[in-house]
């Protein structure tokens, strides 16, 4: 274990993927998030590896798709607007099924938008966002630490599931410092990738990597190959933590920055005699739904709380299979929940005033 | 026990940078904490603010309400931030900015010439050393021998010469608040 440092999220980010292994780096920069290239920048050289400004967001993807297909650990990142344009590109690797990591920074919302702390990427990070049938592994931090956990993670999950992996922050986790440790990495051993393009010495077949394919019977077989992928992920990839839900009759279910704010309204709730606990979703895909399905076995409520205008609520009522109530309460364009607002939602519930 | 503090003033009197030091500190020190900016479009000379938690546990929301201190740099902080320090809590002044009598009744309230005293010591930046001196002799949130730890370990290389200065600004702010 390293020495305790206290970094932005967007830097300790950098930090994790550097330790992780992450030989290559493309992006163009983006407020909430420009600490991290800015960081790489200056650390990626020092370390004989590839720092590039790409000359947009479509060049930065293709890029990686480039590197990925080479066989080398590598990263983009970015905030919404970015993410957005990634989106083709992340379709063509995710079909290709090669390893690489995206971080999204998120931002508010739709459009330019703003740039403060948003969530409303939700539903493009865990539906698809590009054409065709394919899942990106969804991981999201509440802080620091786990900024620098989940990243190193992503790029091990990336290699074993030759998947496309998106770590989800938003603009305060990117800005907010906070203690790290990093993990001692020495001696890790990095998966071999026979599929890899590294150059054929005429040793072995060709590798090609592409993602067209004509022929309709092979597409289907190509698309049956990685639903089965999908279920493998999803039946060992869910991820999800809990602050005291046993006895809790109300169950405030929230990832990322607002998940911290829901632990202090909690906290006061407790204060106050009512029964509240935290359902934190760290994969938002695999969304942690049979977790989630056994809060509900007992007689609850839940309550959704984002930044968005509700994205997560559809995931919650399937989880629990719509037999409790699941409430909704958001903060959109850029604005933080106050844990007090938080309370007040919690407030009204619990007197039964608020139709679920 | 957990403190929170909004630092706030003009943006150049280096008020991330109290708040960072606090935050080194107090990490330092073995507590839990957790430092964020306001940022946005920002501009030279336009207001900053940051917000610093110190706990002896895990922290739940870094975004806070009702801070249990708030150092105002300069009038327009403290116009902003005064309402929102809990009662009991402590509101750090730099009086050589802030002009008007603060309304609240039921705060500590603690005025520093911050701007007045770095000045006399022959360098207006460090009037945030001086306001940091009173917070934490006001607070107790950390050891001014932490502190004065935390400065030499953060400060760069080619900046150790300053550390007399910063040392002596701590000290001036501190001996205020104890007045």
């Amino acid at each position: 274990m390293s020495e305790k440092l206290l970094m932005k999220g967007n830097e300790a980010l950098g930090e994790a993927a550097l330790q992780a292994g992450c030989q290559l780096y493309f992006a163009y920069p983006i407020t909430p998030q420009s600490e991290l290239p800015e960081y790489l920048s200056r650390r990626m050289p020092e370390l004989g590896r590839v720092f590039l400004q790409a000359e947009s967001e479509i060049a930065a993807i293709n890029m990686v798709y480039g590197a990925a297909g080479a066989g080398a650990r590598v990263m983009t990142s970015s905030s919404s607007p970015g993410i957005s344009l990634k989106q083709e590109g992340l379709s063509y690797i995710a079909a290709a099924q090669l390893p690489c990591v995206i971080v999204n920074m998120s931002r508010g919302g739709p459009g330019l938008g703003s740039i403060q702390p948003a969530q409303s990427d939700y539903l493009q990070a865990t539906k698809g966002g590009g054409h065709g049938d394919y899942h990106l592994i969804v991981l999201a931090p509440a802080s620091a630490q786990e900024i620098v956990d989940l990243t190193i993670l992503a790029f091990d999950l990336a290699d074993q599931y030759r998947t496309p992996v998106m770590i989800m922050g938003d603009g305060l986790l990117g800005q907010m410092m906070e203690p790290v440790l990093f993990p001692d990495r020495t001696n890790v051993e990095l998966p071999e990738k026979p599929w890899a393009t590294t150059g054929r010495k005429g040793d072995r077949p060709k590798n090609i990597i592409h993602s067209l394919e004509l022929q309709s019977e092979r597409l289907e077989a190509h698309n049956q190959k990685l639903q089965e992928k999908y279920a493998d992920i999803a039946a060992t990839q869910k991820r999800s933590d809990e602050y005291l839900t046993e006895d809790a009759d109300v169950v405030l279910v929230a990832f990322g920055t607002v998940a911290r704010i829901c632990r202090s309204a909690i906290d006061m709730a407790r204060e106050k005699g009512i029964k509240a606990g935290l359902f934190r979703p760290i994969s938002l895909w695999p969304f942690p739904d049979e977790a989630l399905a056994r809060l509900a076995e007992k007689e609850r409520v839940f309550l959704s709380v984002e930044m968005n205008c509700g994205q997560m609520v559809d995931d919650i009522k399937l989880a629990v299979d719509c037999r409790r109530p699941v409430h909704f309460f958001g903060r959109v364009g850029g604005i933080v929940p106050s844990p007090e607002e938080v309370l007040a939602e919690i407030e009204k519930i619990m007197a039964g005033r608020c139709d679920a | 026990m957990q403190h929170e503090f909004i630092f706030a003033g003009f943006g150049g009197q280096g008020v991330l940078l109290m708040g960072q030091l606090l935050a080194h500190t107090a990490m330092d020190e073995g507590k839990r904490v957790s430092w964020i900016p306001s940022y946005g479009p920002e501009m030279r000379g336009g207001t900053a603010n940051c917000t610093v938690i110190v706990s002896d546990r895990e922290i739940g929301s870094p975004v806070v309400s009702r801070p249990s201190c708030v150092v105002a740099m300069n009038l327009p902080s403290l116009d902003k931030f005064e309402e929102t320090v809990k009662p009991n809590g402590v509101l750090v002044i730099n009086s050589s900015l802030v002009t008007r009598e603060p309304k609240r009744q039921d705060v500590t309230v603690v005025k520093v010439p911050a701007t007045q005293v770095a000045n006399e010591l022959g360098n207006a930046r460090v009037a945030n050393m001086v306001a940091l001196g009173a917070v934490i002799e006001a607070t107790g949130v950390v050891t001014p021998d932490g502190l004065m730890k935390a400065l030499k370990k953060n400060l760069p290389p080619h900046r150790q010469n300053l550390l007399p200065l910063n040392r002596e600004a701590i000290e001036k702010g501190r001996k205020t608040a104890q007045e």
